[in-house]
């Protein structure tokens, strides 16, 4: 077991790393860095000054100094020296990988003028005490070019906000889809069992931009009068209450529902047709019992890992749930990073994504392995 | 003109997809009548849930249709303004409509005046477009790479489920977020998907007649060329785009707006992992068969057990997984249009009709429901389906 989950842990690290850096790499291709240098300094920047601005801050390697000098002193125009630039691969990026990661020392960048600039040194402190390293790994996740904070304190509110949103979908899915499949699976062919299987096809259909449309005009339009709820989830950041929080919970709930029902269904519907069970019934165990005592603990091994696995889709719908209702989580924060360039906040989000994503993995590998008596990994 | 009452809309509404209920009774008729000599698609008759996916599914097929092919349902041009008509409840008359021209708005107007019934109908020929085509790609693609894995097993399946494992650890956002943006089609990276993500369908096919027909060289080159030079054009022409980073092919017959092409791309990119993960699994099942077995003690090569042995059988579950798939495919469709990602501002389908309505759903209802229930009976029909189809191929 203990070589097992050294194994995967040693796949899953892998993968993060793999990971990150198709992000890091999609981040920083040149168009992305020419938007960032233009926004940071000067909109009308010639090409070849973005390419300057972006070797003096380190995301590329630098111009080449004659280019430049030539350029300063009127010998070439600025077409010319931007023929000279490179836009396309740039080997740098494995070594700002590195530095990103912490595992490479910082870059420290002595423009010909004389001014250094270093990626570890803190605004107003000497560059004698800024540490070698500053990267994911030191806790130094970047300054984030939209919020104007460092990544790290921008996005602490919003990991808060969006754990209780999946807390809260979690505490409401996964009984609620237990108890409809067990109900739809432990008779299998019943009234009971076609139309609890038809209400979960039908939520597996509706994703949560439908639902939280339809839930919107329903129960908080002015047109149709309800008001139930509150159509925007702003407030549910600093008093989260059934008025304001219930509607986005249920959104995401119910499009992960219908799966994990279906998936309880099918597997109850199975146990229920096995040996044991049949032996239960002859001996004369009343149905209840059969059902809770026998069948509940085997039909419920396969469920696990599809309610784990169930994480990367939860995420997608908190995206959605959270641009809908105006909730401030890591979705909201991914959908304004983006829209905004804001590359370093991109990468902290990827970060945390990808690990939730493979934390539930391992869990779900090893979850299975513990809970199903069938499999032994020696 | 007096504005229409809830009545008359749903009659009008009714009429006016005339076409598509004619062609949807003719195909039931003729299906019911010869539905013992149909195969599997006869069965699905058989089925009540079955027959109202596919009924639902038709429904859309038939009107993108009659919608993209002859201009038939709509009643309006999907994106033309009409004065005084924005966020104009249904049913209202068209102000000033002229001789021949519809006069009322069905579903009203939405936020910039343009006719939402309209858009609605225009919006399926997108995803009825799109959808299938994207699905049957990345079906190609997880084929093509899951029966090798599944087969041979060792170093080859574990590098390949790292990749698809990598690819499905992505968030689907976050990735659409990093690839569909203008700066990324900007430096040509979708189209360099695009070669390595279309070539699937020429290798599969190639192997498919080269693997049955190998001792027939006659025969093997004659199809080989019916099949792979088209293919080959049609490869050649897609991923062929003058003024772009890919311009060297003289014969382009047609240019994929890049915005389309992306987001095709990207979504046969999401979906190919799980394809090769079910492919694979379904492959280590079957090779196990008494069959495969016979077939490799007569002597018969790899890749012709793999494509003539172990696919036919393992047909049922890709078919039923192939409509499930659709239908995800147009949901990730609509998340696209909802993030506005891709597909161009004013398109009409229905994601972005559904991201431009939600704005101002508190006092509007009407330009945003429509295509929400739309996307919801065409998703849940093909669920439907699916689930009639698994009944069905079960039941033998």
């Amino acid at each position: 077991m203990g070589l097992f989950i050294l194994r995967r842990v040693g796949v899953m690290i892998l993968t993060a790393l793999c990971l990150t850096f198709i992000v890091f790499f999609l981040t920083n291709l040149y168009p992305n860095l020419e938007k960032l240098a233009k926004s940071e300094g000067n909109f009308r920047m010639p090409d070849i000054e973005v390419a300057s601005w972006l070797g003096r801050n380190g995301y590329r390697t630098p111009v080449d100094p004659e280019v430049l000098t030539a350029y300063n002193t009127g010998k070439i125009t600025a077409e010319e020296a931007a023929a000279s630039v490179n836009t396309g691969f740039d080997i740098r990026l494995l070594r700002n990988y590195g530095e990103w990661l912490g595992i490479l020392p910082g870059y420290v960048i002595e423009a010909p003028d004389g001014t250094v600039n270093a990626r570890c040194q803190q605004p107003g402190t000497d560059l004698a005490d800024a540490p070698r390293f500053c990267g994911i790994l030191q806790g130094k996740w970047g300054w984030s070019t939209v919020s104007k904070t460092s990544v790290g304190e921008a996005l602490a509110p919003r990991v808060a906000n969006t754990g209780f949103l999946m807390l809260c979908v979690m505490l409401l899915m996964v009984p609620s889809a237990l108890i409809v499949g067990v109900l739809a699976g432990m008779r299998e062919g019943s009234v009971t069992d076609r139309s609890l299987s038809t209400v979960s096809i039908a939520t597996t259909a509706t994703p949560e931009y439908v639902s939280g449309v339809l839930f919107i005009a329903i129960f908080t339009s002015s047109a149709v009068g309800l008001k139930w709820f509150k159509g925007s989830a702003a407030s549910a950041m600093d008093n989260p209450n059934f008025e304001n929080f219930f509607l986005p919970v249920l959104t995401i709930a119910l499009y992960g529902m219908g799966y994990i029902a279906r998936m309880t269904r099918a597997s109850m519907a199975e146990v229920m047709t096995a040996q044991y069970i049949r032996t239960a019934r002859l001996k004369g165990v009343s149905f209840p019992n059969i059902v809770m005592k026998h069948a509940l603990r085997n039909a419920l091994i396969a469920p696990f890992t599809v309610i784990m696995l169930q994480f990367p889709w939860l995420l997608n719908g908190v995206v959605i749930v959270e641009t809908l209702f105006q909730y401030k989580g890591v979705g909201w924060e991914l959908v304004r990073a983006a829209g905004n360039n804001d590359i370093e906040m991109l990468l902290g989000i990827s970060v945390i994504s990808v690990f939730v994503v493979l934390v539930t993995q391992l869990i779900s590998d090893i979850g299975y392995v513990y809970l199903n008596p069938r499999i032994s990994v020696s | 003109m007096e504005e229409l009452s809830w009545g008359a809309i749903i009659t009008q509404m009714f009429l006016q997809f005339t076409p598509v209920w004619i062609a949807l009774i003719v195909t039931f008729a003729v299906s019911i009548v010869y539905k013992r000599r149909l195969g599997l698609y006869g069965k699905l008759f058989d089925s009540v849930i079955g027959m109202i996916g596919f009924a639902l599914v038709m429904f859309w097929v038939y009107t993108a249709l009659f919608t993209g092919l002859f201009d038939l349902i709509s009643t309006h041009d999907p994106l033309a303004q009409v004065s005084g008509m924005k966020n104009k409840v249904p049913g209202t008359p068209l102000r000033g409509a002229e001789e021949g021209e519809y006069a009322w708005y069905l579903l009203g107007g939405d936020n910039l005046a343009r006719d939402v019934f309209s858009r609605v109908v225009k919006g399926s020929t997108v995803v009825i477009q799109i959808a299938p085509l994207a699905t049957l790609f990345a079906f190609m693609v997880g084929i093509t790479l899951g029966l090798p894995a599944g087969y041979y097993g060792g170093r080859l399946d574990t590098f390949l489920s790292f990749l698809a494992n990598l690819i499905l650890a992505f968030p689907v956002i976050l990735l659409f977020y990093l690839l569909v943006t203008p700066e990324i089609v900007a430096t040509g990276l979708p189209q360099y998907m695009a070669v390595v993500l279309f070539i699937f369908p020429l290798v599969f096919f190639g192997v498919l007649i080269q693997s049955r027909y190998r001792t027939q060289p006659g025969k093997n080159w004659i199809y080989l060329a019916i099949v792979l030079v088209p293919l080959a054009l049609l490869y050649l022409s897609l991923i062929n785009e003058s003024g772009t980073h890919i311009d060297f092919w003289p014969i382009d017959f047609f240019d994929v707006p890049g915005g389309i092409l992306v987001v095709f791309v990207s979504v046969v990119f999401v979906n190919s992992p799980t394809v090769f993960r079910i492919v694979r699994g379904l492959t280590m099942d079957i090779k196990t068969r008494d069959y495969v077995a016979a077939a490799q003690t007569r002597g018969e090569r790899p890749w012709y057990i793999m494509l003539w042995e172990i696919l036919p059988n393992a047909r049922g579950p890709l078919i039923v997984d192939f409509c499930l798939r659709i239908g995800y495919t147009t949901i990730l469709l609509g998340t696209l249009g909802f993030f506005g990602l891709g597909l161009p501002p004013e398109s009409p389908d229905w994601g972005t009709t559904i991201n431009e309505g939600r704005r101002l759903l508190s006092v509007y209802l009407h330009p945003a429901l429509p295509p929400a229930l739309a996307l919801l009976s065409l998703v849940l029909g093909l669920n439907l389906l699916a689930d009639g189809l698994r009944e069905e191929s079960l039941r033998d």
